[in-house]
């Protein structure tokens, strides 16, 4: 059973009553439940699709951050072959909190990097939960300058609270390491494309997101600042990161309409993790669709593309 | 060019905009507590004359001090749209922007230049921390985009003063996209063989320090700036731990390999004037009176003929 966010909880109500009426009639034989469960259901169904109709920004905050949502290493193991991971930044550590390595796509040799945030409490401590340190950043940059010159598409996973705030991230240059990576992301000649497959926090996914294409999950996020910060700062009270969540505009639907996203993947009905394969083949869908649209582009049009796309941004407007 | 052109024409609001007799004339050192006359601190670029404590200085105030004669020519900066995102917190964000253009009289955060230093010609950028706490949102970028463009057009060096306290928030994703555009900025300048130098000011964080602000050739930084990623309250909340006494501010990057020098704001432009002329293959300033306007030309032709390079047949061409 998939663990119910907040909102979900009048659902959680009738699929628990839909599961406990089976579980009695497994228990005894005589009782016919078929009819009532399959009611149930029904109801069950079509509040789903209610509740996912029109999800509010900060309800997709929740569904981007579900635990259960398919992570990066499961587009991995499922998505590509191949995969062999390259380790450090030859320099302090190697950062788990960021994969990366060789991989195939549709037999095509890439380069593959994104965010890991763990999916049980011992991953999760060792991935960091996702937040990557100096050391995460700059082995990105050591493998996408290494496609660059081996000529490999570079295809980023973008999933990550934001870069994390420590004592020893700090020292070591957190900052100069984003904005490396960010550099390195501008400079390589080769297709670059992001997939933002549940969180973009802040810079932390800009290092990964300066792509000539970004795609954004249906319910994934894309923010300057988590809402909650933005509410304690705002609004003085972290209480009030729904209105700042709204005021974000940090869905997948606004951030197209202001061209910071080039597609939208659908997700299967109630977020991506009630259906984990199905999400997954969206995006091998729109991956190798992006990767089409840029084939034969040369190094210097990919270069001057990705760089126009950027500075354009702002030009179109949301307002109106 | 010649010298009237070069040397009136130019906005020269710098000298006479602030004619007003300021509210206090007498302020109080933060740091030791001294108070110190109005007038004796504007003479030390807001620089204590006591403990050497660095205040806020305005953009136009350290361009005044920083270039030559105090005389600079304002770089047009594109208009923004205004408001995308009709962004509405406990105020609304152009009530927000109005109040900031009323205090400052600046229209946003970041000003940009063209001149001399030490008959060098630069173009510079700074960013005023009383403006919204310097934040970068898509005029900031730009202005540094703006100003990037400047500088390949002349062929001068960019000179980058930060200060602020990332990126603005009621710009929301808009103004996280100015990390990569200001990115692109720097860019052009490396793609042109131009020096890009950023001085980092108190304070320097979040989405600037993490783009444009720590990607200069040169990196330097005032005293004392606290310049990070994540800042120190952050940072405590996370670890629960207490930082160690000068965590994040410059001489504490400059211990770990995060900058090249911390230099004083009085002393700022003779640094500057140093690292770019040799940059540039300029031969060294020549110390004392400025020589008449006929004699900088002989010299810059002199300096075209010892050097192919771009500006010194840009400043021989003047
Ligand atoms: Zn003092």
């Amino acid at each position: 059973m998939t663990q119910y966010l907040e909102f979900e909880k009048p659902l959680a109500e009738i699929e628990g009553k839909a599961e406990e009426l089976r579980a009695l009639a497994r228990a005894n034989e005589e009782m016919d439940v078929a009819d009532e469960a399959a009611a149930l259901d029904a109801k069950a169904a079509q509040l789903l699709k209610d509740l996912y109709k029109d999800l509010t920004p900060w309800r997709k905050c929740q569904v981007a951050r579900h635990p259960e949502r398919p992570h990066c290493k499961d587009y991995i193991e499922a998505l590509f072959t191949e995969f062999t991971p390259l380790a450090g930044d030859r320099n302090f550590a190697d950062d788990l909190a960021v994969m990366g390595g060789l991989a195939r796509f549709n037999d095509q040799p890439v380069m593959v990097i994104g965010h890991e945030k763990g999916s049980d409490t011992k991953s999760r401590i060792e991935r960091n939960f996702g937040m990557a340190r100096p050391e995460g950043y700059r082995k990105a940059v050591r493998l996408m300058e290494m496609a660059g010159r081996f000529g490999l598409p570079v295809i980023t996973l973008v999933d990550t609270a934001g870069a994390y705030p420590g004592k020893g991230a700090e020292e070591r240059g957190q900052s100069e390491a984003i904005a490396r990576s960010t550099e390195m992301c501008l400079k390589i000649g080769v297709p670059l494309i992001s997939v933002i497959i549940g969180e973009g926090g802040s810079g932390g996914a800009v290092a990964f997101a300066t792509a000539n294409r970004v795609a954004m999950l249906e319910h994934s996020i894309y923010s300057v600042i988590s809402p909650e910060g933005c509410a304690s700062i705002l609004w003085k009270d972290a209480e009030k990161m729904r209105e700042a969540a709204e005021a974000l505009r940090l869905t997948a639907q606004d951030l197209n309409k202001l061209g910071v996203n080039d597609r939208i993947i659908p997700e299967p009905l109630g977020g991506a993790h009630r259906d984990p394969k199905a999400a997954m083949n969206a995006v091998a869908k729109a991956i190798s669709e992006m990767l089409e649209e840029l084939d034969g582009k040369s190094a210097e049009e990919l270069i001057r593309d990705r760089r126009k796309k950027f500075l354009d941004i702002g030009s179109k407007g949301l307002a109106a | 060019m010649n010298w009237i052109t070069n040397y009136v024409r130019p906005k020269i609001n710098s000298i006479f905009s602030r004619r007003e007799v300021p509210e206090n004339l007498w302020q109080k050192c933060d740091e030791c507590g001294t108070m110190l006359f109005h007038r004796e601190l504007s003479d030390n670029q807001n620089v204590c004359t006591s403990c050497g404590h660095h205040m806020h200085i305005t953009p136009r105030d350290r361009f005044t001090a920083l270039f030559d004669g105090g005389v600079f020519t304002e770089v047009a900066v594109p208009e923004p749209l205004s408001d995308p995102l009709k962004f509405k917190d406990q105020k609304k964000y152009p009530d927000r922007i109005k109040a900031a253009q009323k205090k400052t009289g600046e229209k946003d955060a970041m000003l940009v230049a063209a001149g001399e230093i030490g008959r060098t010609p630069i173009v510079a950028a700074a960013q005023d921390f009383s403006y919204m706490g310097g934040s970068m949102g898509m005029y900031v970028g730009n202005a540094i985009i703006a100003a990037a463009e400047e500088a390949v057009k002349l062929g001068r060096p960019l000179v980058l003063f930060s200060a602020a306290g990332g990126a603005r928030m009621q710009e929301g994703i808009l103004s996280l996209m100015q990390m990569p555009r200001t990115t692109v900025a720097v860019q052009m300048l490396k793609e042109a063989g131009l020096p890009y130098i950023v001085v980092l000011t108190h304070p320097t964080t979040g989405g600037v320090t993490a783009s444009y602000a720590m990607l200069g050739d040169v990196q330097i930084s005032e005293p004392n700036a606290l310049i990070c990623f994540a800042g120190p309250r952050v940072i405590e909340q996370t670890i629960r731990e207490k930082l160690p006494e000068g965590f994040q501010r410059a001489e504490y990057l400059l211990d770990h390999g995060m900058l090249d020098r911390v230099i004083p704001r009085t002393e700022m432009r003779e640094e500057l004037i140093t690292i770019i002329r040799m940059l540039m293959k300029l031969p060294p300033q020549v110390v004392g009176d400025l020589p008449s306007p006929q004699d900088a030309e002989a010299d810059s032709a002199e300096a075209a003929n010892t050097s192919a390079d771009a500006a010194a047949s840009e400043e021989a061409a003047q």
